[in-house]
């Protein structure tokens, strides 16, 4: 520590560069986790504010686009329900829609949601932070972005093409989405027949009022679900909730992109580091020649190396985090999907500290060759 | 075979100043290279250097003098022979052992100082007690070796800041603060004008005497050897009075 320290308040410039680039680095790191969190809440947070632990889909229905293409029966969750495993089981439907909105000034707001259809009283059936519960068939519960579209409580919604008409009752208080659309719960019944193309005093075709898109699973509390038992019975194929996500429009594909960004980021930050401290040690050679000659042990200077690293990385990537945080903070009000999560941010700002120390460690292994002899004579 | 003015090294002994064991080598081979481009840096080399003692060895570029400090000093394993350091002997001893026995035992002073860049002169000695673990004692006071060398109006500078000769008073200093059994000296006065180089040598002179501390100067300047003990010549590898 005695000659790290002073060697990085000596040649702070140098490392001030270092950790400038780390910085910036580290802000990059917060912008994309940000935007990572913001995405997976805009693409998934409907499924995950979900009490279910597991969804059974149609069997042979293609996983990556399982809730569009799914169509299962609601008897077979009668099938589900009686497994002891299972605490529970409800039909389940999404339907993404385009719809107007009219407020009560008159105003006409064209809005795109998600219809999921739960059955009133079931254990999917949304909680309220204001307004009424599900109940009438006509009425719905709306995510919280949905008000902060300028929609209140209230409010009509009317679906183009179908011409049904829904009332806003409620809000969750929450932001609810699917496939980057607000979500509006509304009764089974009238997904169902919203599902089948009917519009108001239709009569929709036969065996509509059986169909949904998925079953439903809550496991019976501390149990964990026999999926594959499960499926053999009722003749479903079934995910876990977090695969599931993955069978929601575009999140496999815009998490990969970003998940893969994140990951040559933190490649590029190892690699900086390391080829800082490459520099660096060789820069030093003759200097660290004759404090080995001194008797300085190998691991005496490995480890005066490894502190300057963690210096460096340690305060170059807290400044970026804030300074990632306070941009991200003015982000999260704007439209666009960011959300700034504690987890997601304290793991990217330890994965890139120690993909740094990674670098810095295996740079500082030349000093391993550094030759002691070469301090005699006047080579320098 | 080791001579000298023992009375004169006592009478400036300072108070406190303990004999320590010096310098012995016996029969020391090395040679360089591999084949037909080896080379006996080292023919049969016998020398002992005594406590206090300040002996120079001189010879032409390529003698072998610098491979002489390489030994004396654990930076190179002999092919024959034994090294003994303040009574310890260091021929055999593995990389480990060799890097506590230099900062246990021996000072090094190179050339041109070679002094770390980024710290002041009071924290080159520090340093070195650092390195030691020497800290918080077992050597000298860091300001008052300054002072001793005449730089403890410096102390808070740095090498770039310093002269060429103060450079070298500050890399004499720091290698004595640990208080090292054998001082290995490698042409203090080659980047030196010949006032700065007779005042660097009078001063490895009298802290040799004054600390008690086996003094082995290799130097290709013969108008300082009078401040020398004892001198000796190095021609192929072969040490001779």
């Amino acid at each position: 520590m005695f000659l790290a320290w002073r060697e990085l308040v000596f040649a702070r410039a140098r490392f001030g560069l270092m950790g400038g680039v780390v910085a910036l680095i580290a802000i990059l790191v917060v912008l994309l986790s940000g935007l990572s969190s913001g995405l997976v809440n805009d693409g998934v947070s409907g499924l995950q504010r979900l009490p279910v632990n597991a969804f059974a889909f149609a069997e042979g229905t293609q996983t990556d686009s399982a809730f569009s293409r799914s169509t299962v029966n609601v008897s077979q969750a009668t099938a589900w329900k009686g497994r002891d495993d299972v605490g529970d089981a409800a039909p389940f439907g999404i339907t993404l829609v385009n719809a107007k909105a009219t407020t009560e000034a008159g105003a006409q707001v064209p809005i795109d949601l998600a219809l999921f259809g739960v059955e009133p009283g079931s254990f999917l059936a949304p909680a309220v932070s204001d307004g009424a519960g599900l109940g009438d068939l006509d009425g719905i519960v709306v995510s919280q972005t949905v008000l902060d579209e300028g929609l209140a409580i209230g409010d009509t919604v009317a679906i183009d093409r179908l011409g049904t008409q829904l009332k806003i009752v409620g809000t969750t208080g929450d932001q609810r989405t699917f496939g980057h659309v607000d979500v509006a719960y509304l009764p089974l019944r009238s997904w169902q027949q919203v599902h089948a193309g009917a519009g108001p005093g239709d009569e929709a075709r036969a065996g509509a009022y059986e169909e949904v898109t998925a079953i439903a699973l809550r496991a019976r509390d501390g149990d964990q679900i026999d999926l594959t038992g499960g499926d053999a019975a009722a003749g479903t194929a079934s995910m876990t909730l977090d695969e599931s996500f993955g069978a929601s429009p575009g999140y496999t594909a815009e998490i990969s992109t970003l998940t893969l960004i994140q990951v040559f980021l933190y490649a590029i930050s190892a690699l900086v580091v390391g080829t800082f401290f490459t520099v660096w040690t060789i820069q030093r050679k003759h200097e660290l020649a004759v404090v080995r000659a001194m008797g300085a042990s190998t691991g005496y200077l490995m480890r005066d190396t490894m502190i300057q690293a963690t210096v460096i990385l340690a305060v170059s990537t807290a400044g970026g985090f804030l300074i990632g945080v306070g941009g991200g903070a003015m982000l999260a009000t704007t439209p666009m999907p960011f959300a700034l999560e504690a987890g997601p941010l304290v793991f990217a700002a330890l994965l890139l500290v120690g993909l740094g120390l990674a670098g810095a460690a295996a740079a500082v292994g030349r000093i391993v060759r550094v030759d002691p002899l070469a301090a005699l004579g006047g080579q320098r | 075979m080791t001579t000298g003015s023992t009375s004169r090294r006592q009478d400036l002994h300072p108070a406190g100043a303990q004999e320590r064991g010096g310098l012995l080598m016996e029969g020391v081979t090395l040679s360089l290279g591999d084949g037909d481009a080896t080379v006996t840096a080292l023919d049969d080399v016998d020398l002992a250097v005594a406590a206090g003692e300040f002996a120079a060895i001189v010879g032409p570029s390529g003698s072998g003098k610098s491979s002489l400090l390489a030994v004396a000093g654990a930076l190179t394993t002999p092919d024959a022979g034994r090294v003994l350091v303040d009574g310890v002997d260091i021929t055999r001893a593995s990389s480990r052992e060799k890097a506590r026995h230099r900062r246990e035992r021996i000072g090094f002073v190179f050339q041109s100082g070679n002094l770390i860049p980024a710290l002041t002169a009071l924290d080159q000695l520090r340093f070195a007690l650092d390195i030691a673990g020497k800290r918080t004692g077992g050597g000298h006071d860091p300001r008052e070796l300054l002072d001793r060398v005449g730089m403890g109006h410096r102390v808070g500078h740095r090498p770039h800041q310093l002269s060429g000769g103060e450079r070298q008073r500050v890399g004499i200093a720091r290698a004595l603060v640990t208080r090292p059994a054998v001082l290995l000296v490698d042409e203090p006065t080659a980047a030196l004008d010949r006032a700065r180089s007779d005042d660097i040598v009078t001063l490895l002179a009298h802290e040799a005497h004054g600390f008690a501390v086996a003094t082995i100067m290799v130097t290709h300047d013969h108008e300082v050897l009078s401040h020398c003990d004892r001198v000796l010549s190095m021609v192929d590898g072969r040490l001779s009075e």
